[in-house]
């Protein structure tokens, strides 16, 4: 017991060493730690936890299994959760359970994933900063906020840094809004995945290695579709890709604005997009991740990104610096050592089950509008004939309806 | 040595007596609610005379092959009230009456030929020091915790009970625990690691089996695990018979129609029965179509085909860090390009598997998992 104590104080010397300590810095993280850990198990439905202001260091990974329980701090600024020497993890707060809302509070420098909802319905995410404070750095966390097989889901205006997955990121749930969240200097700043029926809204992404990200990932529960992207800031995402390899996000160029992998029905509209130097939109298939294989990927999985429309959009710079040198290569033969990539990039993978005259059918296509160019750059054939004919993606597609929470999140 | 051997016997007849005594234990005390603050509110198990003892009725069993737990050896046991018993199935946890209380108490036999101290405990194996069945001498080995699984009422409630300094009882500790241990190698090796009791709620991380539900069940008490002989206190007997001998099991089949694992450690078995058992105890509960690791595609239970499911080929779906650079959780022979034995030889939270439940990383295992992945045929051969 004695040497248990030890320990601990020797933890909470090496968190207070790593840290500017604040003025509300708890002096007493052991029993904090503890006691919130204690009121996690005694939640009732209905509970709302209140965490004052301050800066508690904790060493162990949180998790609530209770439904209808409220996590409450006092500011994404104030309330600070601090797992920087966590010895427990692999989350920072795992929640497994309905009707969770979790506002005004941080968590910061968690081993792994920073807040995960590992299913449930009715969550909402509202005014939580997640980051990993020695910014971008492959050995932190893979996710910053998680929800993954959740229904009903809202995140908002919260704050995303570092993530060396994806800040941001949805996954194999149904019915979600993200809006006015900022995400920065993670590998992929907001990512839907495997996802239905998403709208992706007035979020700031930037400094990501790819601001947006709409994928489709084989072998899971649900593939994912309808997604609707727009009025959002999408600027300097250039950051290097930091995720380790063999992740999803591992196959991001680093300077790509918003990027759609393999998911259909994806509109992406009225978003303000600059100086992302790969490109400002990439529309690729599954084929381009290198991961798909014959034996590891199930047989009806579908890596064409179907159904993809691109409209109004404000779109300034970019496509001058593209990572990777096939891409350089590419750029510089198509368009010259002081030319640039046009907005948007197609990997040119289409199902040829389908095609039509060359063409998917009607609903399935690829419609650009608004843009300075779109490059074909010829997938199948190692880049060796990319195209610039924009004709193929002259078209119209129905658009989406809006997302419906029901029942409405009560913020 | 014939010496040694003579002591030996002679300790485990006076082992043997005392547990045939019961020594005063009050019976076991089931309670339907709450959690009582010390293990001996119980009396399922009692550290009395130097002796951690098993009251009377309650069943001591051990697995084919265990989860690992930084080398703590476990013992497990069984009580069930009077008149009731559980409904054996080929394939699940056994369905257990309402009053069943399960225990397993972690320890650590002591380092060879050294003095006790606080801290330092075997690195070993070798259950031979152990008696556990007839319960465990205190001189030689440090109890860590108790963890007992209820069945109350409204379904299993998870009680973590941590040894006290003077391994005198165990106290509630919902909020889990952390202590700083040393592993003592045969050879004097030293491995410094932080012995993490897990708090109630990380309990149901791995219990619950499917997560949807939530509802949290016993993961060893299962046919394919029990079905294999132990060293009860009145001789050898496979598990699952002598359970329907003391009441406590019905509808089992012959202990030879019933689903058996392979112990990891048994050369006579196949690799890839020793592999796949190690991966069904270790990963399943949550790596199955409803546990808590469904939303990565990757399953690892017993019943998995060996398919891209078990992660031949496999793209990771959310590892995070824990890809190692890889690029899939099985490439067919070649084990130091594969993901799965990457986060098994890992300590580190968020790139280990498992994510909870070991603070060191276990070599014979990660060896076992190698061992197997390098003999699986194919190759993955990306398309573009």
């Amino acid at each position: 017991m004695r040497k248990t104590c030890t320990l601990i104080a020797i933890a909470l010397l090496l968190a207070a060493c790593g840290h500017q300590e604040s003025a509300t810095q708890n002096q007493n993280d052991v029993s904090f730690e503890s006691k919130l850990e204690q009121q996690l198990l005694d939640a009732k439905p209905g509970s709302v936890i209140d965490i004052p202001a301050g800066h508690y260091s904790l060493k162990r990974g949180l998790s609530l299994r209770t439904n209808g329980v409220t996590i409450r701090g006092t500011g994404m600024d104030k309330t600070v959760l601090s797992f920087k020497g966590q010895v427990v993890g692999p989350e920072g707060l795992l929640v497994n359970a309905d009707d969770f809302t979790i506002e005004n509070l941080a968590i910061e420098d968690t081993m792994g994933d920073a807040l995960k909802i590992n299913q449930g319905k009715n969550i909402t995410i509202h005014g939580v900063r997640i980051e990993w404070t020695d910014g971008p750095k492959t050995t932190n966390g893979a996710y910053g906020l998680y929800p993954v097989k959740t229904q009903n889901v809202l995140v908002e205006d919260s704050v995303v840094i570092g993530a060396s997955d994806a800040g941001i990121y949805v996954g194999q749930s149904n019915n979600i809004v993200v809006r006015r969240n900022r995400a920065e200097q993670n590998v992929a700043g907001v990512e839907i995945e495997n996802s239905v029926n998403a709208d992706v809204y007035d979020n700031t992404a930037t400094k990501n290695t790819g601001g947006i990200l709409v994928f489709n990932m084989p072998n899971l529960s649900q593939e994912g579709h309808a997604t609707r992207v727009f009025h959002n800031k999408v600027f300097d995402n250039n950051t290097g890709n930091f995720a380790r390899k063999g992740a999803a996000v591992a196959s991001v160029p680093a300077g790509s604005g918003i990027v759609v992998n393999s998911n259909d029905k994806v509109e992406i509209f009225d978003n303000d997009i600059a100086d992302n130097q790969t490109a400002s939109i990439i529309i690729s298939s599954y084929f381009s991740t290198n991961y798909y294989n014959t034996s590891g990927v199930a047989a009806d999985y579908n890596p064409y990104p179907k159904s993809i429309y691109v409209y109004g959009n404000r779109i300034t710079g970019g496509g001058d610096s593209p990572d990777g040198l096939k891409l350089k290569t590419l750029k510089t033969a198509v368009y010259g050592l002081t030319g640039k990539f046009p907005d948007v990039i197609w990997d040119g993978y289409a199902d040829p089950k389908d095609l039509v005259d060359g063409l998917p059918p009607s609903g399935d296509r690829i419609c650009i509008q608004d843009v300075n160019g779109v490059l074909n750059i010829d997938g199948p054939h190692s880049y060796k004939n990319p195209s610039t004919d924009t004709k193929p993606y002259q078209c119209t597609l129905p658009k989406l309806p809006p997302v419906v929470l029901n029942p409405e999140p009560k913020v | 040595m014939q010496m040694k051997m003579w002591v030996r016997g002679l300790l485990l007849l006076a082992l043997l007596c005392l547990s045939a005594c019961h020594h005063g234990m009050d019976p076991v005390a089931f309670h339907d609610d709450g959690y009582p603050p010390k293990l001996s509110d119980w009396h399922v198990v009692e550290a009395r005379d130097g002796v951690l003892q098993l009251n009377e009725g309650v069943v001591p069993y051990e697995l084919n092959t265990p989860l690992f737990t930084d080398y703590a050896h476990k013992l497990r046991t069984i009580w069930m009230p009077k008149g009731v018993s559980a409904k054996y199935s080929p394939t699940d946890t056994f369905d257990f009456p309402v009053g069943t209380i399960i225990s397993k108490t972690f320890f650590y036999p002591l380092p060879k030929d050294k003095p006790r101290n606080a801290t330092d405990i075997a690195r070993t194996y070798d259950t031979s020091r152990d008696f556990a069945g007839q319960g465990l001498n205190l001189a030689h080995v440090h109890l860590i915790e108790t963890r007992l699984l209820v069945r109350r009422k409204d379904g299993w409630v998870a009680i973590p009970y941590v040894w006290n300094a003077e391994q005198t009882d165990a106290v509630l500790a919902r909020t889990g625990d952390v202590q700083a241990l040393t592993l003592v190698s045969d050879d004097g090796k030293r491995e410094d690691f932080n012995y993490v009791v897990p708090d109630q709620s990380q309990c149901v991380s791995c219990h619950a089996h499917d997560w949807t539900t939530r509802a949290i069940q016993p993961i060893g008490p299962k046919a394919r695990h029990l079905n294999r002989d132990y060293r009860y206190a009145d001789g050898d007997e496979n598990e699952l018979t002598h359970l329907v001998r003391e009441g406590y099991l019905t509808g089992a089949p012959d202990p030879a129609d019933a689903p058996r694992n392979a112990n990891w450690m048994d050369t006579h078995a196949s690799l890839d029965a020793r592999a796949r058992a190690y991966l069904d105890i270790n990963c399943g509960h949550c790596h199955n179509p409803k546990g808590a690791a469904n939303t990565t595609g990757l399953t690892l239970d017993i019943t998995t085909l060996e398919d891209r499911h078990i992660g031949i080929c496999k793209p990771p779906t959310a590892a995070g860090q824990g890809t190692g650079d890889h690029l899939f959780d099985i490439v067919p022979g070649h084990s130091d390009d594969s993901i799965i034995p990457y986060r098994l030889s890992s300590a580190v939270p968020g790139t280990m598997m498992p994510e909870l439940g070991r603070s060191t990383v276990h070599e014979e295992g990660v060896a076992l998992i190698k061992a197997w992945i390098a003999s699986l045929p194919g190759q993955c051969v990306v398309m573009h």
